[in-house]
């Protein structure tokens, strides 16, 4: 199986290496003809402006929301959550997302970088908790009636799905804890 | 939403914390920004991040002088323009300057020799620290030593403010081609190689492992067109740093936006040449043997 990872800007390297070590092919997805073959897609960390701008300027960003209108799974982790969010708050006027879950996040809503932490959160589909890292993490402000939470942190859910869009807040990428993405490949 | 589930132990300003922002900032160019209106510039052309200071590197080597951390209403004020991540820079070994950045809650901090150093021996120890630093080097030794304060992230040092890449090329192939040869070594070479790089042992046998620093290394300095930014990036680098390159050429924010466009597509040429087209003049750069200071000695 072919897993892409969008390449644009971001922690694309570790969610490589995480795939890697479960098993799969990766494939890093700049433009469009990256996207030929790819059985499903994770989204990193990152800057989400800055990979709004590029999925605009690289002309991805159109068949890419195709694909995932076609059922293609996705995985978006922090600025892929936001990416993927029907809602996106405190973004810029111009910012893209494609729209394939129904949540509202709220961009850094857990504060600046010196707001970041790490803690363990339940996951009650995993036998322990997850460590997880929440970086300038995106908070979740509305959840549609089709979402399924995953996980919460303090009463506010931080991994969720709708079909096939899985989303993070947090950074199942930069812990050697591979079981999301392992979940997540489950799915596919 | 769901009920609230049972607290649990929440850490702030751990070593993965602060090194996992640095690991969001890859493949993205941090653009050196002086007023509230070049941070909007560059958030507008796709900056992963600014850095806020008072003059650009090369306003610093034309007008001399000690050169000090920013105002901090002049950092608020690019705090309140942009939603990216902003960084400042502080002088070498001044931790009063950084404890007054980390109160403004600004995102990363720059230990750099740009400005002008406050302690000739010491650097900061990073590690009292609740916000990320990021340290220049100009080879290997001085990384790890950096990344033995506390640095979670090293930028190849170049020649700030000179818009002539050879400085910070010569800096990334020292850096890499050191880790080359330490992941040839035997143990037992290790302590020589630990030696003399001045650095603890311990990173050098976990260089020997993995092939890599255990922190992203950028580049910076130097950097003036998209092809520079590429040309950093295929040698190694994971992320670029654009200081006077962007806001001291002709006509900043087509330049910035194809840096940006550049650093990521660095291996593909088509889009390179298609992005490289009809930028103006970039900034006039100048010759290392027309430098009388080079930033790039300071630092221990």
């Amino acid at each position: 199986m072919l897993v892409g990872v969008l390449a644009l800007q971001g922690a694309f390297a570790a969610h490589e290496l995480a795939l890697a070590e479960c098993g799969v092919q990766c494939r890093q997805v700049r433009v469009a003809a990256d996207l030929d073959g790819i059985a499903a897609l994770v989204m990193p960390g990152g800057e989400s402006t800055t990979m709004s701008r590029l999925l605009t300027t690289s002309g991805l960003f159109d068949p890419l929301g195709k694909r995932i209108a076609d059922g293609l799974p996705v995985f978006g982790t922090c600025a892929g959550m936001i990416l993927l969010a029907a809602e996106v708050l405190d973004g810029r006027p111009d910012q893209v997302s494609f729209a394939a879950i129904d949540i509202t996040v709220r961009r850094n809503g857990y504060g600046r970088q010196v707001d970041s932490f790490e803690a363990d959160i339940e996951v009650p589909k995993l036998e322990s908790p997850f460590h997880a890292v929440f970086i300038r993490a995106p908070k979740v402000e509305r959840l549609g009636a089709a979402v399924e939470v995953i996980a919460s942190h303090q009463g506010v859910p931080v991994l969720a799905r709708e079909g096939s869009v899985f989303v993070a807040s947090f950074h199942p990428e930069l812990t050697p804890d591979y079981r999301l993405h392992s979940l997540f490949l489950q799915e596919v | 939403m769901s009920s609230p589930d049972s607290p649990t132990a929440r850490a702030t300003g751990t070593y993965p914390v602060k090194r996992g922002l640095a690991e969001m900032l890859k493949g993205g160019v941090i653009m050196d920004v002086v007023t509230p209106e070049q941070a909007r510039i560059a958030e507008d052309a796709g900056a992963c991040a600014v850095m806020a200071l008072e003059r650009v590197p090369a306003d610093i080597r034309r007008d001399g002088g000690v050169s000090r951390m920013s105002d901090p209403e002049m950092i608020e004020g690019i705090q309140a323009m942009v939603s990216i991540p902003v960084m400042a820079k502080v002088r070498i070994g001044h931790f009063v300057e950084a404890q007054i950045l980390e109160s403004l809650g600004v995102d990363f901090i720059d230990e750099s020799e740009v400005l002008t150093p406050a302690d000739e021996a010491h650097h900061i120890d990073k590690y009292k620290f609740t916000v990320p630093f990021v340290c220049g080097a100009t080879n290997l030794g001085e990384a790890l030593r950096r990344i033995s304060e506390g640095a979670c992230m090293i930028r190849s040092k170049g020649e700030a403010g000179t818009g002539n890449i050879v400085e910070a090329v010569r800096h990334l192939r020292s850096i890499i081609g050191d880790m080359k040869k330490i992941t040839q070594a035997d143990s037992a070479e290790l302590f020589e190689w630990a030696k003399r790089l001045q650095a603890p042992l311990s990173l050098v046998q976990e260089i020997a492992e993995t092939g890599w620093l255990p922190v992203p290394m950028f580049c910076a300095g130097g950097i003036a067109t998209p092809a520079d930014a590429a040309l950093a990036m295929q040698l190694g680098a994971e992320a670029v740093f654009v200081g006077s390159g962007i806001f001291k050429s002709d006509d900043p924010s087509p330049r910035a936006k194809a840096i940006v466009e550049a650093t990521t597509h660095f291996r593909d040429a088509s889009i390179l040449a298609k992005v490289s087209r009809g930028l103006g003049a970039p900034m006039t750069g100048i010759g290392m043997d027309e430098i009388n200071q080079r930033f790039a000695e300071r630092g221990w």
